[in-house]
């Protein structure tokens, strides 16, 4: 800048020299000073989440001999759906387009995944492909064209007319399926879900390295650690940058330079990678999939899990899908505590009414008293404790 | 052709009944800018009402007793769980409606039991003749109660303060405010007058098969038709409601002929197909206002 205020450019771009670049220089006894850029976007930029996260990794590896089955099943399925949350928060949290149509494509996933490793010439579609570095990425890529199919939609709409339409494609594809019934096997019927099966060996079997259940958690642990990373990465690069600028105000991005069209339907085709992935893998733990689950209840499940977890962060939304799985064996042990609920169907109230109600109240709840879900309170409860004493 | 004729009068009638409910939609949408997803539970429980109330008052004073309750339930939601939210992103508040949804249709069920419940009207299946044609009873007195209340609704728009508040408040809600109306109060009518026509809708979805835990689904029917009518035109809501009736309702009669790939019962998704042909044209629905965007 000249004193007149006209820009002058330099011939060749170079940063700043007061700001150092590249490989920052670490300065003893400050830890949280940040001398380049580099080390403010760090995944892990203290030295508290490096070692805590570390921990948390390793004791969640360490789950897989520490628990009984019954519960490494439940964890698995949520680390499963939590794939799938972190999917729903790439395009509803980071980029602001708001989707009810999430379970479609959790469906596409589940039946791709199914027809590819299902048995040939058995009862339903099955190509015999069982290997999961196959099924999975195919499951992904097929869910991720029909978001990308979906988009144009989604570019010409915004706001509630978008949730409506997205809401309106869970009906339809619910409809497809049930009636695709050489694919699905039809309402009440179902089919086999995809095998997971790893050069050869098949994973929802008891085998040498441990049960179904801990090999399958272990399985979905590492799935779930390596999908939260590159969502992480995903939202501190140049696109998710892009999309928090269309959250925040989509003509304003316009405005800088941000091609609306292009990075609406890559939020799509991503959220719905993530969603085919998670549809893939979610049945691999029953071994069967209904084409009646793919309801408007599944999408806003995963509307709770993000706001319950917290919008636009990758740990909130793990967190959130760990609080929703968790509360369904939570209240499934009710009635041996609480008298008056039953584990009946037929009485009033019972457990699957008050699993219901908790899920209804928590959206309304957390919305109205911490909009940032779980991983606000996380930051409130770490603010008072980072500045303690002087919380104030 | 006296089929098809039949087949469009049990659309229209239908069709009134999504009409009445997109209505509700349409009010709340316009003064709070909300799409209220709590509709189908307050529709459900509005039939519940009716079929308890029906033994003890009688058909038509529980009717409007169950209305009037619904719109007090309505009132309710709205003062503690949307009135607190004012200024908040939309979405936000939609999810809201979401989960209070959710609660509330739990509640209902547990009125409705596992068995279909009749709600007490006096039509039931009973036939009537028109000329040639031969129609149910119940869809004429569909499209009757709904153009009645349909005309006293625009009348109530259009003449009274309360109606001109609420138009001031949709045109602008701090101009509303500078000029003395009390927006408060306009959110409070809005989520009563949807309760009120939730639960009219509902005793309606209610004649003849009676109601159960899954009728609710039919209420979201109305949402293809605030989205092809636009979602902030009333007059718009009225023909989306009509329009989705009869498209269902032929689709009912002449896809088993016409087309059998579409599969079974695709007369149930018929309506969404219809939103989604009509958005591809006019991304704002047949009667909606272009959306004016300022950075």
């Amino acid at each position: 800048m000249t004193s007149d205020g006209t820009e002058t450019r330099p011939a060749v771009s170079t940063a700043p020299p007061d700001i150092p670049t590249g490989r920052s220089r670490k300065v003893r006894g400050r830890p949280l000073l940040y001398t380049s850029y580099a080390q403010d976007m760090a995944l892990l930029d203290t030295r508290a989440k490096r070692v805590w996260t570390g921990l948390l990794v390793l004791l969640a590896f360490a789950l897989s001999v520490l628990l009984q089955d019954r519960s490494l099943e439940v964890l698995a399925g949520a680390y499963v759906l939590a794939i799938g949350a972190i999917g729903l928060n790439i395009v509803t949290g980071y980029a602001g387009q708001v989707s009810l149509g999430h379970a479609f494509f959790v469906a596409i996933g589940a039946y791709t995944a199914a027809a590819l490793s299902g048995p040939p010439g058995g009862e339903n579609l099955g190509y015999g492909l069982a290997e999961l570095w196959i099924w999975l990425p195919a499951a992904g890529l097929v869910a991720a064209a029909a978001g990308v199919l979906v988009a144009p939609l989604a570019t010409r709409l915004r706001g509630l007319y978008l949730a409506v339409v997205t809401l309106g494609l869970v009906f339809l594809g619910e409809h497809i399926f049930k009636e695709w019934q050489e694919l699905t096997g039809g309402p009440g019927v179902g089919r086999e879900a995809a095998i997971p099966q790893l050069f050869g060996v098949r994973l929802d079997q008891d085998g040498p390295f441990g049960t179904k259940e801990q090999v399958l958690y272990t399985l979905m642990l590492t799935l779930l650690i390596v999908f939260a990373l590159a969502a992480r990465n995903l939202a501190r690069s140049r696109i998710g940058r892009a999309f928090a600028a269309i959250r925040d105000r989509d003509i304003a991005a316009a405005v800088i330079g941000v091609p609306l069209t292009r990075y609406k339907v890559l939020a799509f085709g991503i959220s719905s990678f993530y969603a085919g992935c998670a549809g893939g893998l979610l049945y691999t733990i029953s071994g069967y999939v209904e084409p009646t689950s793919f309801n408007l209840l599944l999408s806003v499940q995963f509307i709770a899990m993000v706001l319950i977890g917290g919008v636009a962060t990758v740990s909130g939304a793990i967190a959130g899908a760990l609080f929703i799985s968790l509360l369904q064996p939570v209240t499934r042990s009710l009635p041996a505590l609480v008298p008056f609920i039953s584990g009946d169907t037929t009485l009033t109230p019972n457990v699957f009414q008050v699993e219901t109600v908790l899920y209804g109240l928590l959206i309304v709840l957390f919305l109205i008293f911490e909009p940032r879900g779980l991983f606000g309170l996380w930051i409130r409860v770490r603010n008072y404790w980072k500045s303690w004493p002087f919380s104030y | 052709m006296k089929a098809l004729l039949e087949s469009v009068i049990r659309g229209l009638g239908n069709g009134s009944v999504y009409a009445l409910l997109a209505l509700g939609f349409v009010i709340i949408y316009k003064s709070t800018r909300v799409i209220s997803f709590a509709q189908p539970a307050l529709m459900l429980a509005g039939a519940v009402a009716v079929s308890y109330l029906a033994g003890v008052t009688g058909f038509y004073p529980a009717v409007l007793l169950s209305a009037l309750l619904i719109a007090g339930v309505a009132l309710v939601i709205e003062r503690v769980a949307i009135r607190p939210m004012v200024g908040r992103p939309v979405f936000v508040v939609a999810i809201i409606t979401l989960g209070i949804d959710v609660v509330l249709r739990v509640i209902v069920n547990a009125f409705i039991g596992r068995d279909v419940r009749q709600v007490g009207d006096p039509w039931g299946f009973t036939q009537v003749s028109l000329g040639p044609l031969v129609v149910q009873s119940r869809w004429l007195a569909m499209l009757l109660v709904t153009a009645v209340l349909v005309a006293l609704l625009f009348a109530f728009f259009r003449y009274t303060r309360y109606g001109l508040a609420m138009r001031a408040a949709a045109f602008d809600q701090e101009i509303a405010l500078a000029q003395g109306v009390s927006v408060g109060a306009v959110f409070a009518l809005s989520w009563g007058l949807a309760g009120f026509l939730a639960a009219v809708a509902g005793m309606f979805v209610g004649t003849g098969q009676g109601i159960e835990q899954m009728t609710w689904v039919i209420a979201l029917k109305a949402l293809p038709a605030i989205i092809v009518g636009g979602l902030d035109s009333l007059g718009g809501a009225v023909a989306g409601g009509l329009v989705v009736g009869v498209v269902e309702s032929l689709f009912q009669s002449y896809q088993g002929e016409f087309a059998p790939w579409l599969g079974q019962n695709f007369a149930v998704v018929s309506p969404y197909v219809v939103m989604l042909i009509v958005l591809l044209v006019r991304p704002y629905g047949l009667f909606g206002t272009r959306e004016v965007e300022r950075v």
